[in-house]
C-alpha cells in the first residue's frame, strides 16, 4: 500500500493533471508564496512556470468572474482560497454568474471551473476564518460542491473536479491535510456526486461531511466496544446530491444521524434528515437526529470552541440516546486534540 | 500575438453598413414600443434608443472573433456584434426559437458564435468575465480581445475598479466601454460620484483612455480601432467612455419626462443629434440617393415586421427545456 497524506494527494494531483493538460492553471491570493497553500501547491510553479501558477489582486469577487471568462475560452482555471470563508466576497460571480453561464448558452458552453477552498479550524481562527457554508453553495443550480475526507477521495476528487466541464467548489479542511491513507500513484478520478461507505455497519448510520467522518469512526470504534456495530457514509458530493447510499444504509439500519461539519439550520444535515424521512418513513425506528456546530458564530478561546464543534463524544452520547442505551464510561477514551498537532499560528 | 490591424476598411460600404446595423436596431425597438402594450413580450426591456452609436460604432471597430460582453441594455449590442433579429425576437417573445429557447429574454441576450458572450442584469457583473476572457485569449496567442460595454453606474461598482486594475496590471487585451448617459436607473452622477472625471482617475491606470461626447457612429468607431491599435502594439488595456442619453424610461418602453428628474429639453436637444439622422445625412451629403435609402429602410422593416410576425406564432419552450442546460450538455 501507498500511503500519502491528504495534502500530498491534492498536490499530487495538480502535478499529474497540469502535466496531462496544458489549459490548466493554478491561482489565486498568496498561490506562489512559501506557504505554498499549506504545501498543497509545493513544486507547481517551478514545474510549470509563473504563467500557469500565480498570484492576484486582493479581489475575490473579480478573481472568481476572471475564472469564468477563462473558462468558456477553453482553459481550466484551478482557484484556490486559504479560506472558505474568503468566497463569501465572490458570492456575486459565483451565484448571478458561474452559476447560470451554462443555462444562458442552453449547455452549450463549458465552464470548466475548479475553486478549491480550505476550511480552517482551532488555535483560535475564530468566526471569520473557520467557517465552511458548503450548503450555501449545495443551495446554488449550477454549482458541484464536493468535500473530500479521505487522501484518497481528495486525489480522486480533484483530478475528477478539473475534468469536469462544469463549475466545482472542492472543500477541504484543513486538518485533515495531515490524514494519512493509501493513495495510488497513477491518475484517477472519483467521480462527482457518488458517496462512499467509509465503515459498515448493521445498528446505525451516520451520515457525515468532511472532518465529521474522522469523529464519526472515531466514535463508531468506542461504540463498537459496546456492542453497536455504526455505518459511516460520507456522501463526498452534496451538489448534486445522491442520496441513494444514505437511503439503503438507513433502510438496513433503521437509525440515522447526520453529523456535518456546519450549522444545522437549513444546512446539509436539514436536506439528509429530509430525503431519509421521506424515503424510510416506515422503516425509521428513530427521528433522524442532526449534530452540527452550535447556531453561533464560532468563539476564538479553546474552551468555548470546544462547546461549539461537535466532535466523536457527542456522537456517542446522541447514539446512545438513539438506541436507549445508558451513558458508557468515556474517560479513557483518547479524543483527537488539535493542539498536539498544530501550535498556529495559522 | 497575431496580426495587429484591425478590420480592413471597405470606406464605400461601411458608412453605409453602420448605417444599416443602426436603423435596424432603431427600428427593431420601434417595433417593441408597437407590440409591448400587448403583453406578450413579458421580459422587462432596458431600451438602447438614444444610444446605438456606441455599440455600433465599437463593434464595427472589433474583428469577428472578438468577444463582447454585455449588461441588461443589450439589444444595441447584441444585433451590432451580429445576433439574427429572428432570435431576437422570439427570444423576446419567450420561445423555442430565440437565442436561448426563451429561458434569456431581453435581460440575458446571448450569442457565443457570434462573440456576445453574454448580457447580465446585475450592474458590473460582466466586466470581470471579459477581464479573464482577455486573459484566455492572450494565453492562447489568439490575437482576440474582450470588449465589456456597462454603463455609468457600474464604474460606482468595486468590481469594475478590481477589473480594471487587474486588465492593466496583467496587461490583458480588455476594451473597457462606458456608456455614460448620466444616470443609474433616475439617480444623477453628481449624487453617485465623489470624483470631478472618471476619466482622469483612469488616466492614472496603466490604461489607454479616451472620453468623447458625440452621437457620431463613425467617430466612435474611429475611436475605438485607434483604442485598439494602441491595444495591441502595448499590451494594455483600453477604457473609452462617450456620454449618450437614453430617450426612453429606464426600463420599459415609454418616454418619463413627467417624473421630473430630467427634461424634455434636455431631450430634444439631444435629438438634435440623433445618431441615426446625423449619419444618414452624411449618407445623402456623399451622394447615396434619398429613393435607396428609402428602399433600403424598407427592406430592414419589411424583415423585422417578418421576424416579429414568426415569433409571434412560433411554439414556446417545451417542459423539458426547464432542465436542459443547468449543466454542460455534451453536442
Ligand atoms: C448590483 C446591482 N445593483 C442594483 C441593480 C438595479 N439596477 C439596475 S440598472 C441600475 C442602474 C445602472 O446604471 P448604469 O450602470 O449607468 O446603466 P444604465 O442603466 O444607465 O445603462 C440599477 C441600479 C442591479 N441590477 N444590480
Ligand atoms: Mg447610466
Amino acid at each position: 500500500m501507498r500511503s500519502r497524506s491528504y495534502c500530498e494527494a491534492l498536490n499530487e494531483a495538480l502535478h499529474q493533471e497540469m502535466a496531462r493538460d496544458p489549459s490548466t492553471f493554478v491561482y489565486g491570493l498568496g498561490v506562489p508564496d512559501r506557504m505554498s497553500v499549506f504545501g498543497s501547491l509545493v513544486g507547481i510553479r517551478e514545474r510549470f512556470g509563473p504563467e500557469r501558477c500565480f498570484d492576484t489582486p486582493l479581489c475575490e469577487d473579480t478573481m472568481t468572474g476572471f475564472g469564468l471568462g477563462a473558462a468558456i475560452n477553453g482553459l481550466r482555471p484551478i482557484h484556490v482560497h486559504i479560506r472558505v470563508d474568503f468566497l463569501l466576497l465572490a458570492m456575486n460571480q459565483l451565484v448571478n454568474m458561474v452559476s447560470t453561464f451554462s443555462y444562458s448558452t442552453g449547455g452549450r458552453l463549458k465552464v470548466p471551473l475548479v475553486i478549491r477552498a480550505v476550511v480552517g479550524r482551532g488555535w483560535g481562527q475564530g468566526y471569520q476564518h473557520s467557517k465552511s457554508l458548503h450548503a450555501l453553495f449545495a443551495h446554488i443550480p449550477g454549482l458541484k460542491v464536493v468535500l473530500p475526507t479521505t487522501p484518497r477521495d481528495a486525489k480522486g476528487v480533484l483530478i475528477a473536479a478539473i475534468r469536469d466541464d462544469n463549475p466545482v467548489i472542492v472543500i477541504e479542511h484543513r486538518w485533515l491535510y495531515w490524514a494519512t491513507g493509501e493513495v495510488p500513484e497513477e491518475p484517477y478520478t472519483v467521480p462527482l456526486g457518488e458517496g462512499q461507505i467509509l465503515r459498515r455497519g448493521s445498528d446505525l448510520t451516520i451520515v457525515a461531511t468532511s472532518w465529521m467522518n474522522v469523529e464519526a469512526l472515531k466514535a463508531a470504534e468506542i461504540l463498537q466496544r459496546a456492542g453497536v456495530s455504526v455505518e459511516v457514509v460520507d456522501p463526498r458530493t452534496i451538489a448534486p446530491f445522491d442520496e441513494r447510499l444514505a437511503v439503503e444504509s438507513v433502510e438496513r439500519t433503521g437509525h440515522c444521524l447526520v453529523a456535518d461539519n456546519d450549522w444545522t439550520h437549513c444546512g446539509f444535515g436539514a436536506e439528509v434528515a429530509a430525503r431519509v424521512s421521506e424515503q424510510c418513513f416506515g422503516r425509521l425506528k428513530s427521528p433522524v437526529t442532526r449534530l452540527g456546530f452550535a447556531p453561533t458564530p464560532c468563539p476564538t478561546v479553546r474552551v468555548l470552541e470546544n462547546e461549539f464543534y461537535p466532535n466523536a463524544e457527542d456522537i456517542v452520547r446522541a447514539v446512545e440516546a438513539k438506541l436507549g442505551l445508558a451513558p458508557s464510561d468515556l474517560s479513557g477514551e483518547d479524543f483527537y486534540s488539535h493542539e498536539r498537532r498544530f501550535t498556529g499560528p495559522f | 500575438m497575431k496580426d495587429a490591424t484591425v478590420n480592413p476598411p471597405s470606406l464605400g460600404t461601411r458608412s453605409l453598413e453602420l448605417y444599416k446595423t443602426l436603423y435596424t436596431i432603431r427600428r427593431a425597438e420601434e417595433l417593441i414600443i408597437q407590440y409591448y402594450p400587448e403583453n406578450d413580450m413579458k421580459t422587462p426591456m432596458h431600451m438602447s434608443m438614444g444610444q446605438e452609436a456606441i455599440p455600433v460604432g465599437v463593434c464595427a471597430a472589433l474583428r469577428d472573433g472578438d468577444q463582447v460582453f454585455a449588461s441588461y441594455r443589450s439589444h444595441a449590442t447584441f444585433l451590432a456584434k451580429g445576433g439574427a433579429t429572428d432570435r431576437f425576437f422570439a427570444e423576446l417573445y419567450g420561445r423555442q426559437t430565440g437565442t436561448v429557447n426563451g429561458k434569456a429574454g431581453s435581460m440575458h441576450l446571448a450569442d457565443p458564435a457570434k462573440g456576445h458572450m453574454c448580457s447580465s442584469a446585475v450592474v458590473a457583473t460582466g466586466i470581470p468575465v471579459a477581464v479573464g476572457a482577455a486573459f484566455a485569449h492572450k494565453r492562447r496567442g489568439t490575437g482576440r480581445l474582450a470588449c465589456v460595454f456597462f454603463g455609468d453606474g457600474a464604474a460606482d461598482e468595486g468590481a469594475f475598479w478590481e477589473s480594471l486594475n487587474t486588465a492593466c496590471v496583467m496587461r490583458l487585451p480588455v476594451l473597457f466601454v462606458c456608456e455614460d448617459n448620466g444616470l443609474a436607473v433616475q439617480t444623477p452622477a453628481h449624487v453617485r460620484q465623489g470624483y470631478a472625471s472618471l476619466t482622469d482617475i483612469i488616466s492614472r491606470f496603466k490604461c489607454h483612455v479616451a472620453a468623447q461626447d458625440t452621437t457620431d457612429v463613425e467617430a466612435i468607431r474611429q475611436t475605438a480601432e485607434g483604442a485598439i491599435i494602441r491595444m495591441r502594439a502595448s499590451g494594455q488595456p483600453a477604457f473609452l467612455s462617450f456620454t449618450c442619453y437614453r430617450y426612453l424610461e429606464h426600463v420599459g418602453v415609454r418616454e418619463d419626462f413627467h417624473l421630473g428628474y430630467r427634461s424634455r429639453d434636455d431631450y430634444e436637444a439631444w435629438r438634435q443629434r440623433d445618431c441615426l439622422t446625423l449619419q444618414r445625412a452624411r449618407l445623402v451629403d456623399a451622394g447615396h440617393g434619398e429613393e435607396a435609402l428609402r428602399s433600403l429602410e424598407q427592406d430592414i422593416d419589411e424583415r423585422l415586421q417578418q421576424d416579429v410576425a414568426r415569433a409571434k406564432v412560433a411554439p414556446p419552450p417545451g417542459p423539458e427545456e426547464l432542465f436542459k442546460g443547468v449543466f454542460h450538455e455534451k453536442p
